[in-house]
């Protein structure tokens, strides 16, 4: 096995981890002096460009788990990861000609705004915060957990210190910077974590002669031509069409991303970022899966698995055999640079949930004076970050994989439905969209802990595994069993008899395999992935309840709406 | 603004009916080809697994599948690169007028 530095503290990673936060934090200082009033904590002012908000809406949606766990998965299972990267950008075209130029018109800091706009404040800001509470928790869990791990693998820093680390640091952008700050983070860190992945496609790529034939030819020599076709990723038509929904609309429906439209001055810097943002998590995705099969070819599937059974350390370990420990030390840097920088975001969406959405508008009655928001916003930014903390440290060492399935479940069931229909639709009611909120988030979330992912694997990991090893002792014995009647044979007892034995041997393993089997935990909800029940039944019942009993009130403010959602007059 | 029209008034205006006309046309074509582009290539692997591994060149590993999924993440910007497009150039324009003939 090849040597390895992965796991021992690089003095150069240390160094380019440094500088990125002491830069980072230098920009927070700045950025401090320009966030008192609501408008700069959420919006940062409406001061960024198009371009810029591309950058940093791809810095958002780049995370160190599409990262490393993308070049991880095509590295291990070759075309499926190609499979999977592609669902994770079909989204953005979509928030390109539906969502980004309304929301920008007619809200001011969260979805929600738009949704409430001409419904009842309360109850549409008490779902609609609960939609984005829930989303931005669940995918905040998974990136904690996820941080310490990844820290651990490649510095040897103990989990809990990771998590310390990671959560004061996107408390301080935040609290301090605010959004400004905060967009700033996630444009350095795309523009690392590009420039990372577009130096080791480079490298990779100058090993067989900037020929992708060539690579995919020797991926094909080492592991047959399987790793280059569609295998196992994808097996029921309806499973695969589910999470295709959940992927697509579900990135419509992130409140972090939503929320970064609207610290872009108009609809038309808005729609221009989603164009940038598009193409910039389109390149990534090509050079992730570039860097899964580089690594595939040139470290091997033995050693990735050898450290990471996940293959998450695939990346690393290419950037380790091309470009020696000092890229391997820069690219853990961007690893860990890109953490803060999801974590920073989707706190952000969450305490701007909490204060704008619940306090102002629920509790405050959407009566509150600039100040006050941003002190509660403040408060809240600092709750969360220490419930990010506390809820990594008590996930440690569970398997959080289906976390962010389950936020994009959410996004997709529970926020995007209602958002789409209060943008498009004239006769939908305060009630509809309740309904829509609670049906979509109360079935994603049930159906995903019902389903195979956690009843099976989390909930009731232990039983499968005892299943699995009584079935694999069943048949290791079975097997010297038959190995012993075959040397019979050799010795000279009538082979007839022996078959017999052989055979009789045989159905007894299929029938004991079949009875440990039996109590091999079920899961209730047999799917996946429920996207396309949850996010079908949110649409039925807003459209059904909103029929069922008409808001005349709502119904004439659309007007006003529509003229906002066409031309912005009157957009914030 | 006293020339201000009222939102009524602005909804019945032909130029703001046929403005949102044209972008609601071009908004839900291009999510219907997104759609079309994304679960092809889903509803390809389900069902036409073969298809896809099939070579692109006899005696080559490249393999039909790799364009497609690639083609799949380039229309996909494409498509927004479209929208954008026809939006700086064309909508922005039509918005313009309306604002200026009616107020906003």
């Amino acid at each position: 096995m090849p040597q390895t530095t992965i796991g021992q503290v690089h003095p150069t990673s240390i160094l380019f981890f440094v500088f990125f936060v002491l830069v980072t934090l230098g920009i927070t200082y700045w950025a401090a002096k320009r966030t008192r009033t609501t408008k700069e904590f959420y919006a940062a002012g409406r001061s960024i460009t198009g371009f810029q908000n591309g950058l940093a809406l791809a810095g958002d949606y780049m995370s160190a788990a599409s990262f490393l766990g993308i070049a991880g998965l095509v590295s291990t299972k070759g075309y499926d990861g190609l499979i999977y990267s592609v669902g994770w950008l079909v989204g953005w075209p979509i928030i390109a000609f539906l969502i980004s130029e309304p929301l920008r018109n007619l809200g001011k800091y969260t979805f929600s705004d738009v949704v409430a706009y001409r419904l009842h404040q309360r109850p549409i800001r008490a779902a609609a915060a609960a939609g984005s509470l829930v989303t931005v928790l669940f995918y905040l869990i998974a990136q904690m957990v996820g941080a310490g791990t990844l820290v651990k693998l490649m510095f040897g820093l103990p989990y809990e210190a990771a998590l310390v680390a990671v959560g004061a640091l996107m408390i301080a952008y935040v609290l301090f910077g605010g959004m400004l700050a905060t967009t700033w983070v996630q444009i350095i860190k795309a523009v690392l974590l590009l420039g990372g992945a577009t130096i080791l496609v480079f490298l990779t790529l100058n090993r067989v002669g900037f020929s992708y034939g060539d690579l995919f030819g020797q991926a094909e020599k080492m592991y047959t031509n399987k790793f280059l076709e569609p295998g196992g990723l994808v097996t029921s038509p309806l499973e695969a069409f589910s999470l295709g929904l959940a992927l697509m609309f579900g990135t419509a429906g992130l409140p972090h991303i939503l929320m970064r439209f609207y610290t872009v001055p108009d609809a038309k810097e808005a729609r221009k970022s989603v164009f940038y943002a598009t193409g910039f998590i389109g390149y990534f995705y090509i050079l992730t899966v570039t860097i899964g099969f580089g690594a595939a070819v040139m470290v091997g599937q033995k050693v990735i698995m050898g450290i990471d059974k996940g293959g998450n350390m695939a990346g690393p370990l290419l950037a380790e055999a091309l470009g020696g420990t000092i890229f391997l030390g820069f690219l853990a840097a961007v690893a860990f640079a890109t953490i803060l920088a999801v974590v920073a975001g989707l706190t952000l969406a969450g305490a701007s949930a909490l204060s704008h959405d619940l306090y102002v508008g629920v509790i405050r009655k959407g009566v509150a004076n600039e100040k006050e928001e941003v002190r509660v916003a403040k408060i809240a930014t600092v709750c969360l970050g220490i419930a990010a903390i506390l809820l990594g440290i008590l996930f440690k060492g569970q398997n959080v994989a289906f976390m962010v399935g389950l936020a994009f479940a959410v996004a997709c069931s529970a926020n995007f439905p209602a958002l789409l229909l209060s943008i498009i639709w004239k006769k939908f009611t305060t009630a509809g969209a309740v309904a829509s909120i609670f049906t979509g988030l109360i079935l994603a979330v049930s159906l995903i802990i019902l389903s195979p992912t956690v009843w099976v694997d989390v909930i009731h990991g232990a039983e499968k595994k005892a299943v699995e090893t009584q079935v694999k002792d069943l048949e290791t014995q079975s097997k010297a069993k038959i190995e012993g009647l075959e040397k019979q044979k050799v010795a000279g007892r009538p082979a007839v008899e022996i078959d017999a034995a052989i055979a009789a041997e045989k159905a007894q393993l299929e029938a004991a395999k079949k009875d440990a089997n039996s109590r091999m935990p079920k899961a209730i909800f047999p799917m996946k992935n429920p996207a396309v029940i949850s996010m079908g039944l949110a649409f039925v019942m807003g459209i059904l309840v909103s029929l069922l009993k008409p808001d005349k009130a709502a119904e004439a403010k659309f007007e006003d709406e529509k003229i906002r959602t066409y031309i912005g007059v009157g957009a914030e | 603004m006293s020339s201000k029209k009222s939102a009524h008034e602005m909804l019945e205006d032909e130029n703001f009916k046929s403005l949102a006309r044209q972008k609601n046309t071009i908004s839900w074509v291009l999510t219907i080809f997104e759609l079309v582009l994304y679960f092809g290539f889903i509803a390809l692997i389900a069902y036409n697994k073969p298809f896809l591994a099939q070579k692109l060149t006899e005696g080559k590993a490249t393999t039909v599948g790799i364009p497609i999924a690639v083609g799949t993440i380039f229309f996909s910007w494409v498509f927004t690169g479209i929208y954008i497009w026809w939006a700086n150039n064309k909508y922005d324009r039509m918005v313009k007028e309306v604002k200026d003939r009616i107020g906003g």
